[in-house]
């Protein structure tokens, strides 16, 4: 659990973050969300110490971040930035050993752990481990990033816009495979992102801030449904909410159990968003729902998506 | 420690606590230091030995190390104050006053140890002056830079202070210093040296650019002649240029012998032409670099767009290539003529004349103040090559 | 290519070789130059062996340029970290001011506070030779990508790792190539140093000059060009050993 209890910061005397308090609970992908100049990347960056804050406490599973020495406390938080900070003359395996390094791990052990890491991210890892940063295309260069930030197992996750320098076939790979590890590691992640769409996928809870401070904090579908403001409103989007709106909800809320249909399996765990474009491909208006083995479990039909 | 990826902001966010011209705070406690520790002159019995250091109350009395002291109290209070574009400028015409005061207390310093001295003693700058008038020098330029002075006001600034020193020169201010008594005895040889100096960079900067332009046009055009060309020049540039103007000496006195004509045009084993022979070698690798950086940096659309409407090679050439690839040049021509000016010096030792003939005529007779009369010219003309050519790249920029 | 094969094939080794060879053979030419320049009296520098020469001048110039280079990477370390961030543009402008500076003056200008002999060659060698050094190492760590160190700082490193394992590697060619002009200068300017009274390659050429014997200057100025070359080709390798792997450049 990580605790933001009223935090500041100044840039000459203007503030960049204001009296901002937020409440982040183990295991959740936390979005930080707004427009650039919000203070999201700021707020992150106080997490790790990078900026110190001028007033306030942040706390990580109680414990104040500033009563650690700050590398003790950064080798324990995973962080993965925007243009990857690879490091150009270290191979693929030394960067992903990075902080096992520095904490003094055997050699068998780093092995064992980038050879762990790059088959989760579906590096082979004979292939990439001798590799240098610059013999990688932008998407794979950002899976190591990743990879990187978990190598010490950290019980948290920092990342700071880190798919927004990859073209959109690569992103939306990468957030697949985010969402994936979230699952599997059950890592408290705190992510900034401009992109609504992004967070959308993704988050668990959302924070959206506006000029350095909190104006809204909630689950996706809540900032959907009840913003709180015209300024969230504005921002995730007053045109195009209704297919937003589709694509936060699973087709397993609004399936119909029991019943068959001809065609194309639509997967349990889809979008609503995802089986409209399914029915509008096939030229169906009801399709069978799949679970996990294949097995057909229901129907969606399209007034179901409007329900 | 904040190792951020934002400098400015950093910076900017330790406005809140005291924020001083730690440069200027810096260069004023070493210019103290070193006019405290004496030896702002020194005193010679007579110009080939060696002086014992006097320092600055010693030699120019009180009032005048009290008006210095002020003055250096002055700027280091300026410096102290909060961090505001005024403030830059006034270090930076504080520093002025300072180095004119200190240059003043020189003078006053070299007329009284002088007054009291037989007529053959010798009155020389102290490692406490040049310090002094350094730190001062780097403190006006220190405020220049951090007030954001543009080149105008940059030469406005030099322009005033030269002309107060040139003032100071023709009043007769300095005349007691010994290196202006160097001057006096080597007025006749001067005007010559400086103007055969001149005369030897210009001679070889104008045929390196000759050479070394289509030489950089050829190695940009054909990749397969690049190699051999940077391998050549390279290795030329490596060459010490006493060695060169040594390998020079045989081809070329053999060619006077066997054409005595060339040989009455001054063609010889020693003398101008293996210097500026020498001297264009050096050249040729900065003239041919730059053009070659110049033209192969110009973005390959740019030029497609030219063809694309209807310009012909030569007009692409003239219209498009040459003035992007300008500013490039004119910075190769700033290192190479600084380069030739200090190279030149060299020069005197083969007999090619110029200022380095005072350099190591001094060197020779161990007066140092005649080594100075060869030294200070050859930096001022290098300088203000440098300035003239920077902000005539900066220009072409535009 | 076998080692030795690839030896064999190397510029530098065969320039190594061949300035070895005419180093230790110098003494032996006396019947070429005699034949070649008659008049000369003696056909060949005798007054201290070449050998000896070399080594006075690569002495002072190594001297000069080690100290140099620790010196300048300080300072440029100093001046991009946050403590010495202000310092940083002066130090830069008097770098390359200071480069304006012939240095055959500073030479000269380093006699009067030093005296004859080598000290003076190595001061001046010492004090024009931490210009480009500066210069370089300021902008060779000013090239590390601000991400890069952000990264590195971000994972816990201290500022001293980060230091080194990161921006002084990442840096280290461009380092390589101030240290590589400043020692190219220094073995220029130990040459004139022999005008000073320090022992270099430079005295038979001024023993020649001044005493109108060319064979002296020849063998001088052909040793210290060939000394210049293969210094300048083992640091034209080094530099290409030293560049990072991983760097696409």
């Amino acid at each position: 659990m990580i605790e933001l209890d009223r935090i500041s910061k100044f840039y000459n005397g203007r503030a960049v973050v204001e009296e901002l308090s937020l409440t982040v609970p183990t295991g959740a992908l936390c979005v930080l969300l707004g427009p650039s100049g919000c203070g999201k990347s700021t707020t992150l960056r106080m997490v790790n110490r990078l900026v110190p804050a001028d007033r306030g406490t942040i706390r990580i599973d109680g414990e104040a971040v500033d009563a650690l020495p700050v590398a003790a406390l950064r080798r324990r938080i995973g962080y993965a930035i925007q243009s990857t900070g690879l490091f150009p003359h270290w191979r693929v395996e030394d960067n992903i050993a990075t902080v096992p390094r520095l904490l003094g791990w055997k050699r068998g052990r780093m092995r064992d752990r980038v050879t762990e890491l790059l088959e989760m991210f579906r590096l082979d890892p004979e292939t990439y481990r001798g590799k240098y940063p610059h013999e990688l295309s932008g998407g794979e260069q950002q899976r190591v990033g990743v990879a990187r930030a978990l190598a010490a197992d950290p019980e948290l996750l920092l990342m700071d816009e880190p798919f927004g320098a990859i073209d959109p076939i690569a992103r939306d790979s990468l957030q697949g495979e985010l969402a994936r590890i979230h699952r599997e590691t059950g890592k408290t992640i705190v992510f900034v992102t401009h992109d609504i769409e992004e967070a959308l996928r993704l988050a668990s809870d959302i924070a959206i801030l506006d000029r350095g401070r909190l104006a809204q904090f909630g689950a996706p579908l809540d900032l959907l449904e009840h913003p709180a403001s015209d300024f969230v409103r504005d921002f995730v989007g007053a045109q195009g909410i209704g297919l937003k709106l589709l694509s936060v909800r699973r087709v397993a809320e609004r399936m119909r159990r029991g019943e068959t249909a001809e065609g194309e399996k639509v997967p349990l765990e889809a979008t609503l968003r995802e089986a409209l474009a399914a029915m509008t491909v096939h030229h169906a208006s009801v399709l069978p729902v799949a679970d996990g083995d294949g097995t057909v479990v229901g129907t969606i039909a399209l007034t179901d998506l409007v329900r | 420690m904040t190792l951020s990826g934002a400098p400015a902001r950093c910076r900017a966010s330790s406005a809140f606590g005291w924020n001083p011209d730690r440069i200027a705070l810096a260069l004023v406690a070493v210019g103290a230091i070193a006019v405290a520790g004496g030896g702002f002159v020194s005193l010679a019995p007579n110009r080939l030995v060696s002086g014992r250091p006097v320092a600055l109350w010693a030699a120019a009395g009180i009032p005048a190390t009290a008006a210095l002291a002020l003055i250096g109290l002055a700027l280091a209070g300026i410096a102290a104050t909060p961090p505001r574009r005024m403030r830059h400028y006034a270090v930076a015409a504080l520093a002025a006053l300072l180095l004119i005061a200190v240059l003043l207390a020189a003078g006053t310093a070299a007329r009284d140890l002088a007054a009291g001295a037989p007529p053959l003693a010798r009155v020389s700058l102290g490692a406490g002056f040049w310090i002094a008038a350094a730190a001062a020098a780097l403190a006006v330029l220190d405020g220049l830079q951090r007030a954001d002075a543009g080149n105008f006001v940059r030469f406005l600034v030099g322009a005033a202070i030269a002309a107060a020193i040139a003032a100071m020169a023709a009043g007769g201010w300095f005349d007691a210093l010994s290196l202006a008594r160097e001057y006096a005895s080597h007025r006749a040889v001067f005007g010559t040296a400086l103007t055969r100096h001149v005369a030897l960079v210009a001679g070889s900067v104008l045929p390196a650019i000759l050479i070394g332009v289509p030489l950089g046009i050829l190695a940009c055009r054909r990749k397969r002649a690049e190699g051999a060309i940077f391998a050549v020049l390279n290795l030329l540039q490596t060459i010490p240029s006493i060695a060169l103007f040594g390998l020079l000496i045989v081809p070329l006195s053999a060619l006077a012998v066997a054409a005595p004509a060339l040989a009455r045009l001054g063609v010889g084993g020693i003398g101008a032409a293996p210097a500026v022979i020498a001297l264009i070698l050096y050249a040729l690798l900065p003239v041919a670099r730059n053009t070659a950086a110049g033209l192969s940096g110009i973005e390959p659309t740019i030029v497609d767009a030219a063809r694309g409407m209807g310009m012909t090679e030569r007009q692409i050439f003239w219209r498009v290539e040459v003035p992007l690839a300008l500013p490039v040049l004119v910075a190769g021509l700033r290192i190479v003529t600084v380069q030739t000016i200090g190279l030149a010096v060299v020069a005197a030792l083969i007999g090619a004349g110029g200022l380095g003939d005072f350099v190591f005529g001094g060197l020779g007779q161990d007066a140092t103040d005649l080594v100075l009369l060869g030294a200070l010219p050859t930096i001022l003309l290098a300088l203000v090559a440098d300035f003239l050519l920077k902000a005539a790249a900066a220009a072409l920029r535009r | 290519m076998p080692r030795p094969l690839r030896l064999a094939a190397s510029p530098l080794w065969w320039t190594a070789v061949l300035f070895v060879a005419l180093l230790l053979a110098m003494p032996h030419t006396g019947a070429l130059f005699h034949a070649a320049f008659p008049a000369a009296k003696p056909p060949v520098y005798a007054r201290a062996s070449f050998v000896e020469l070399f080594l006075s001048q690569a002495g002072i110039v190594a001297t000069a340029s080690a100290t140099a280079s620790a010196l300048g990477i300080a300072v440029a370390v100093f001046v991009t970290r946050p403590a010495g961030r202000d310092f940083r543009a002066i130090a830069d402008a008097l770098a390359t001011i200071g480069q304006t500076f012939p240095p055959a003056a500073v030479l000269a200008l380093a006699v009067p506070a030093l005296g004859f002999g080598p000290r003076p060659t190595v001061v001046a060698l010492f004090l024009y030779g931490l210009l480009p050094i500066v210069e370089n190492a300021i902008a060779g760590l000013e090239t590390v990508p601000g991400a890069v160190r952000e990264a590195a700082a971000g994972m816990g490193m201290t500022g001293w790792q980060v230091l080194a394992r990161v921006e002084l590697p990442l840096a280290a060619p461009v380092i390589l190539a101030g240290i590589r002009v400043s020692v190219t200068i220094g073995i220029g300017t130990a040459t004139i140093g022999s005008t000073v009274g320090a022992l270099t390659l430079g005295t038979p050429i001024f023993d020649g000059l001044a005493g109108n014997k060319v064979p002296l200057v020849l063998q001088g100025a052909i040793l210290v060009a060939l000394f210049a070359i293969v210094t300048d080709m083992a640091f034209a390798r080094l530099e290409r050993r030293l560049r990072p792997p991983g760097a696409a450049r």
